[in-house]
């Protein structure tokens, strides 16, 4: 196991660099006059433009200079910098900012999905062909067709403007209850996913020749389900839900967009739109890491939950 | 009430360990109703060891789920018949009663360990659960026990291995697994349902051998449900021939392999390989078992029986009592008997 945990670990840092390449060159390689769209309409005097061709090492072209430029870039994050961004602003201390607001996001989320979809899932596998189970299939089924793009306005407008139950937007520094509704609507996605999962697996748990067995000892039926069932069956919704965490940490772009939540994915947008290469860049390279290690940890997660699962 | 758990003394006088009484379990489902088991009636005395043979979807192993009260139902529906236990009737007893009749009186073993045991749990654990779930056991009490039944179907270094999983175990040492969990509460009655099919052939004979010698020891009755007619002459002491959900032969062993009286018996016997006959092609019985939605009129081997005459399509055949308690439900049981001696 701790070989693998190495070996891993290594292909991180394979996989690491690679993407923050790829994500690098496609924001700068792209880019016309990097200088002009800093400058946005506004006229470039001479002296600026010397500046910052001095700043970034815009003078190197081509190929060489888009290597040039990336290692440095890698140099400067190695050592914990992540730069500034286009607006002037240390880009850690944007993230510093927008973590603890996107991490309270995602963990609201992921017990939205938890408490209310593994819940149901549990009890429509158990009551197969049920009308909850059936239920739970429509609504499910409804919830997965509909785009957040759609959903988080669709909630905002209804229950946060027009029945007051919510704060329509959570605006800086925001409070539990302001993310209760974006938590909400973020975690309706995870939520249903988890329900359908859950449902399949204890469903499929319940027909398996390990419960007639258990049967035969003559055990009662709750702790046929409780013990034996949901033990097996919850391994691939934890799985799930492990690589579901390491998505929403990564940041919700559209829902924190909406109820203008000031998180990793609304500074991430905002980069996106302003052309900000190097905060776009900046947050991408953060992101990478966040989602290997939660990989990581969820395979690891895997091989404890499962003991069939030994990796070399 | 409760079911007495004394020995076979508790059982009514004349009365047997265990009967089945005109059993007919069917299937529903969607494509319509299956009738699994069709009128199977059969007993078992204590001590004794009974074999249940036939070809898969014979119902052999339904009749066995059923004596345990583990069909899954729905599909599956008792539709009429009894099955005493100590002269009780199982079927009108309440789930919790029939709970308690599970592992303590009557215990099962499946046929493949790999599946049938929990694949998350340490085989220790699983042993000890019922101990501790049935017997009250503490946590300790239990390990102990769970270790010394281990011991008892013979894995080698019980104790280093009570803490791994099924997978690692092989299939002879699983299967062991399975009966050691089984005999945990010191069942009457040991259903094993075919225990050596997922196994190879030299597994096959030591998991026979300790069944049997198990079954001594603890002077339990046993069915063992099998489709293989090698397993079965060693260890039974009667043979149950089922076909279409119906019990067609009903023999002790000896006068079964010496004459059989049905001709679906006289089919499964000749299509044995014989070491002592070369040359010989091996015979096989015709066309296939039926389909348990539409069972043909009359006798339900008819299509299949090289006997066959208008009488056995027009009607069903009853039990022919042979002498020696040897029944045989075929229209023609003295001819296909006469005939199998004089071969």
């Amino acid at each position: 196991m701790f070989r693998y945990i190495l070996r891993r670990l290594l292909q991180m840092v394979l996989a690491f660099f690679g993407t923050t390449l790829i994500v690098y060159a496609l924001t700068f390689a792209g880019q016309g006059d990097p200088i002009q769209a800093l400058a946005g309409e506004r006229p470039v005097t001479p002296a600026q433009r010397a500046y910052l061709t001095e700043k970034y090492h815009l003078d190197a072209t081509g190929v060489g200079g888009f290597f040039y430029r990336y290692f440095d870039y890698v140099k400067n994050l190695l050592q914990g910098n992540l730069g500034e961004s286009l607006t002037g602003r240390n880009i850690g201390d944007i993230l510093q900012q927008a973590w603890p607001v996107t991490v309270r996001l995602a963990l609201i989320a992921l017990a939205v999905a938890i408490i209310f979809g593994v819940t149901a899932g549990v009890l429509a596998g158990i009551r197969r062909a049920s009308i909850f189970d059936n239920s739970t299939l429509v609504l499910t089924l409804l919830v997965l067709g509909i785009p957040t793009i759609v959903l988080a306005p669709l909630a905002q407008y209804f229950l946060g403007v027009k029945w007051q139950l919510f704060p329509p937007t959570a605006g800086s520094d925001p409070t539990f209850y302001a993310l209760l509704l974006p938590g909400i609507v973020l975690g309706s996605l995870s939520l249903a996913t988890a329900l359908r999962l859950t449902r399949a697996s204890v469903a499929e748990n319940l027909r398996a020749d390990y419960v007639r067995t258990a049967r035969s000892k003559g055990l009662v039926k709750r702790r046929i389900v409780v013990v034996h069932v949901l033990r097996n069956s919850l391994i691939p919704v934890v799985t799930f839900l492990g690589v579901e965490l390491g998505n929403l940490m990564s940041g919700a772009i559209i829902t924190e967009g909406v109820f203008n939540i000031p998180g990793v994915g609304f500074n991430l947008f905002r980069g996106i739109r302003t052309e900000d290469g190097p905060l776009v860049v900046g947050i991408v390279s953060v992101l990478v890491v966040v989602y290997l290690v939660s990989n990581l940890v969820v395979d690891v997660l895997y091989a404890v939950l499962d003991p069939r699962i030994r990796y070399e | 009430m409760t079911i007495n758990p004394t020995p076979a003394s508790a059982t009514p006088e004349g009365g047997h360990l265990l009967e089945l009484r005109d059993l007919h379990v069917e299937f529903r489902t969607n494509e319509g109703v299956a009738r699994v088991i069709n009128g199977v009636s059969y007993h078992l005395d204590a001590g004794e060891t009974l074999a249940v043979l036939g070809e898969s979807g014979s119902g052999k192993s339904v009749t066995a789920q059923a004596i345990m009260g583990i069909l899954d139902t729905p599909p599956a529906f008792v539709r009429s018949g009894q099955i005493l236990y100590q002269g009780q009737d199982l079927l009108t007893r309440s789930e919790e009663q029939r709970r308690q009749v599970r592992g303590k009186e009557i215990a099962m073993i499946f046929q493949d360990a790999l599946s049938a045991l929990n694949p998350v749990f340490p085989v220790g654990w699983q042993i000890g659960e019922t101990l501790r779930q049935r017997a009250g056991m503490s946590r300790g009490d239990a390990r102990r026990r769970a270790v010394e039944l281990m011991d008892l179907v013979k894995i080698p270094g019980a104790a280093k291995r009570i803490g791994d999983y099924p997978h690692q175990f092989s299939g002879g040492m699983r299967q062991r697994v399975m009966i050691a969990m089984a005999l945990a509460l010191d069942p009457k009655v040991l259903i094993a349902d075919e225990p050596t099919t997922a196994l190879d052939v030299t597994v096959q004979a030591q998991i026979m051998d300790l069944l049997a010698d198990l079954r001594r020891e603890l002077n339990m009755a046993m069915i063992l449900i099998t489709h293989d007619l090698g397993v079965v002459a060693g260890v039974a002491d009667r043979i149950a021939v089922m076909y279409a959900g119906r019990i067609v032969e009903h023999a002790d062993v000896r006068s079964l392999y010496k004459a059989p009286a049905h001709p679906y018996t006289k089919g499964l016997l000749e299509s044995i390989p014989r070491l002592d006959v070369r040359g010989q092609e091996l015979s096989t019985i015709k066309g296939l078992p039926p389909n348990l939605m539409r069972i043909p009129s009359g006798c339900p081997f008819h299509p299949r029986c090289p006997y066959v005459q208008q009488v056995c399509v027009d009607e069903v055949p009853h039990d022919l009592v042979l002498g020696d308690g040897r029944t045989s439900a075929c229209h023609f049981a003295q001819e296909v008997r006469d005939d199998s001696v004089a071969r």
